[in-house]
């Protein structure tokens, strides 16, 4: 249902749309996201509207659960176990490794529940299904905003100033971001039939985060195995999130270049899955 | 082909049971795939049924047309592969122009989001282009009547203007096709006198319109052309009144069909009425009652597997001759609980007095047991009732009075007019739709 605006004039070529059982299942139609782009531009601004409106304290809560996060990180793990953090003090250390995990946590968890959530939606009414998880993958970098303008003043307070490689962070995040969207598609496929992924959602994120370099350093991982480590994306993205933040940290290249590799594939795998599942959505939700 | 804006070239549309239910959860598919392997049952031999098979129908642009059918019938299947929601199984559709849908007002709505807000939003959700939306603003806003309300979330909102909010947002777009799903049935009585006076003007403004409604008058009033499903399958296609009329006569002749014997049922069938009958004052079965006699409807059940029911609920929903549904008896409302049931017997409705002119009434059944749905007959049979001295005068008025009849009584008094006009006497007749049970 693309709307191309010669169809508001008749004479001009009309808008067809042909239905037909056994679409080519692999091809996505890319010009069809594009002519709806503005529904995506609702659903991101409907998100993040509901978000803050429902809650009292608003965008606080995005620089309290990292900080509480990271209080309980540095007792535990810091100061308990002494989980060496380099050279950086460990709060901070956490503070930037917690900071990006956060993100990534939150918007894999809404991309895998989104469709069920919006279940009414897709039964009711026809708009390119990618949009309900890339919506609130992109309403999540909101909160990762905010926590990070946080994060410069506490940078600053332990003496470092964010280097160069502070310009790795933007296309850092917009991995991130296509890992969570891509293994979120995969997940959401299995949730409009079995609900029982918002179960077991939560356990694979915790054991996940223990699986990344949030609370230690990737140095603990033996040198040999850790393009290996760097296949969970997340490894080598929080990796460089942090050397870009505190700018003396020196940039992991070849875990960005594994974890980009991963990232990408986990995406376009979750597309291959979802475009599989998309056209029998609205039957089995 | 310019003339033309709908083609459909043998459409079906096949489900495996259960698929429409409810959501599954992993252990039951584990389990059935389990047992599938254990007694060798192919997966072929799933339950698949059409919910729509060989249609082909070509609508030229411009054309109103009526999609009139059961429940089941597979008008609503049709509408919802053409706003693309659901793919076809089989055949081929091409859609002419651009194509909005409008199956349930209010998709999308927020309740935390104010009035302004969900016009915007909805408005996206329906297909409208920003530009367009803001055009049409205020326009949208005066059709509603909510200007004062704006800035309110719409959670705040009553439930008259949350609808007229939602109807005018889709009343307002302006596709080439549009497809409208029942959505009349709501608001008050103004509104929809209201809202079918947009869809008439809208129909003249030469847009293709295809329209599903049980409402026959609206859909007489509105379609040139209307088109009979059954069981599925296109059953006839003609003008809208001549449809409905052949669609009136099915309903009464389906009706005479025993009951043991009817396929076209839903539910889980752990419980399954099959038969029905009429008992008199005497506990005689009787073919036909009279106004105001007494009358039990008794329905005979079987369980599926000789196991002894718990937690039952029934409702027997009465229709008029325009299949509108004129009231619901069922054992939830009238607190009889059937806690435990043996694995067959009778279940009896008794009416003390039945308050129906003469005519036919067809009846559907529904049937829960543990808050499943256990069977689901539509045009379950006819209640045939006679003339009857329902009010003890040999009196009876005439049929322009509507179905119903009250008991009621006049008296006069010399009172000063003022104090008697101020407390008028008021019998009322308990509202249908207020009464909770499953039957459509």
């Amino acid at each position: 249902m693309s709307f191309s605006p010669a169809a508001h004039h008749p004479g001009g070529p009309r808008h067809v749309t042909i239905i037909e059982p056994l679409q080519r299942w692999w091809r996505i139609d890319w010009s069809e996201l594009w002519a709806n782009r503005e529904l995506l531009f609702y659903l991101v601004w409907r998100d993040i509207k509901v978000r803050y409106k429902q809650t009292a304290l608003g965008f606080i809560w995005a620089l309290v659960q990292p900080l509480s996060a990271v209080v309980v990180f540095s007792v535990f793990f810091g100061r308990l176990a002494r989980i060496p953090s380099g050279d950086m003090p460990y709060p901070l250390f956490a503070y930037t490794g917690t900071l990006l995990w956060q993100f990534f946590a939150r918007s894999l968890n809404e991309a895998s529940t989104s469709l069920a959530a919006n279940e009414r939606l897709l039964t009711k009414v026809y708009f390119p299904r990618l949009f309900l998880p890339a919506s609130v993958v992109l309403a999540a970098v909101v909160d990762l905003f905010v926590a990070l303008v946080l994060a410069v003043p506490f940078v600053i307070y332990y003496g470092y100033a964010p280097g160069w490689s502070v310009l790795l962070i933007p296309p850092v995040v917009f991995l991130v971001m296509l890992t969570a969207f891509g293994i979120g598609l995969i997940f959401s496929s299995f949730d409009v039939r079995y609900r029982d992924v918002r179960y077991v959602l939560p356990f694979i994120i915790q054991v996940w985060m223990f699986a990344s370099p949030v609370v230690y350093p990737s140095a603990l991982v033996p040198e040999r195995w850790r393009s290996l480590f760097a296949l969970n994306p997340m490894a080598g993205f929080i990796e460089v999130f942090r050397s870009g933040l505190v700018g003396s940290y020196h940039v992991p290249w070849s875990m960005l270049i594994v974890s980009c590799v991963a990232a990408v594939s986990f995406c376009v795998l979750g597309l291959f899955v979802f475009h599989g599942t998309e056209r029998r959505i609205a039957d089995v939700v | 082909m310019s003339d033309v804006a709908i083609s459909i070239e043998g459409v079906g549309k096949q489900y495996t049971l259960g698929q429409r239910e409810r959501y599954q959860s992993l252990r039951e598919t584990i389990t059935r795939t389990v047992q599938r392997i254990v007694r060798r049952i192919p997966a072929e031999k799933e339950d698949r049924f059409w919910a729509l098979r060989d249609v082909s129908l070509t609508i030229p642009k411009g054309q109103i047309v009526g999609l009139i059918g059961r429940n089941g019938a597979g008008k609503s299947t049709l509408l919802k592969i053409l706003s693309r929601i659901t793919a076809v199984t089989e055949g081929r559709v091409v859609l002419s122009g651009r194509v909005g849908s409008l199956l349930e007002v209010g998709v999308g709505f927020h309740p935390e989001l104010s009035g302004r807000e969900n016009i915007f939003l909805n408005g996206a959700i329906l297909g409208m282009r920003r530009h367009e939306i803001q055009s049409k603003f205020d326009e949208i806003v005066a059709f509603a009547e909510v200007e004062r309300f704006l800035d309110t979330p719409v959670k705040r909102y009553s439930s008259g203007m949350y609808v007229r909010l939602a109807f005018s947002v889709a009343a307002h777009l302006e596709p080439e096709i549009l497809l409208v799903d029942e959505v009349l049935a709501v608001g008050d009585a103004a509104f929809q006198k209201k809202c079918l006076g947009k869809m008439g003007s809208v129909a003249r403004e030469g847009r293709t319109i295809i329209f599903v409604s049980h409402n026959m008058v609206a859909l007489m009033a509105l379609c040139e052309r209307g088109i009979l499903f059954e069981s599925g399958r296109l059953v006839a296609d003609g003008t809208a009144s001549e449809t409905v009329e052949r669609y009136l006569r099915d309903v009464n002749n389906v009706a005479e069909n025993a009951l043991a014997q009817r396929q076209d049922r839903r539910g889980n069938q752990q419980l399954r009425i099959v038969g029905f009958e009429m008992r008199d004052a005497r506990g005689v079965t009787v073919p036909s009652v009279a106004s105001g006699q007494a009358v039990t409807l008794a329905l005979h059940y079987e369980s599926a597997n000789g196991a002894r029911l718990a937690n039952v609920h029934l409702a027997i929903g009465i229709h008029g001759k325009f299949d509108e549904s004129l009231f619901h008896l069922s054992n939830t409302t009238s607190n009889d609980e059937f806690a435990r049931l043996a694995d067959q017997g009778v279940i009896t409705c008794h009416i003390p007095e039945l308050p129906l002119q003469p005519g036919n009434y067809t009846f559907n059944l529904y049937c829960t047991v543990n808050d499943d749905v256990a069977d689901w007959v539509q045009n379950a049979g006819t209640l045939v009732v006679d003339g009857g001295d329902f009010f003890g005068t040999g009196r009876m008025p005439g049929p322009e009075g509507g179905p119903f009849l009250v008991k009621h009584r006049w008296a006069a008094s010399d009172e000063p007019a003022a104090t008697t006009a101020r407390s008028p006497a008021l019998v009322a007749v308990p509202d249908p739709g207020n009464l909770s049970s499953g039957t459509k």
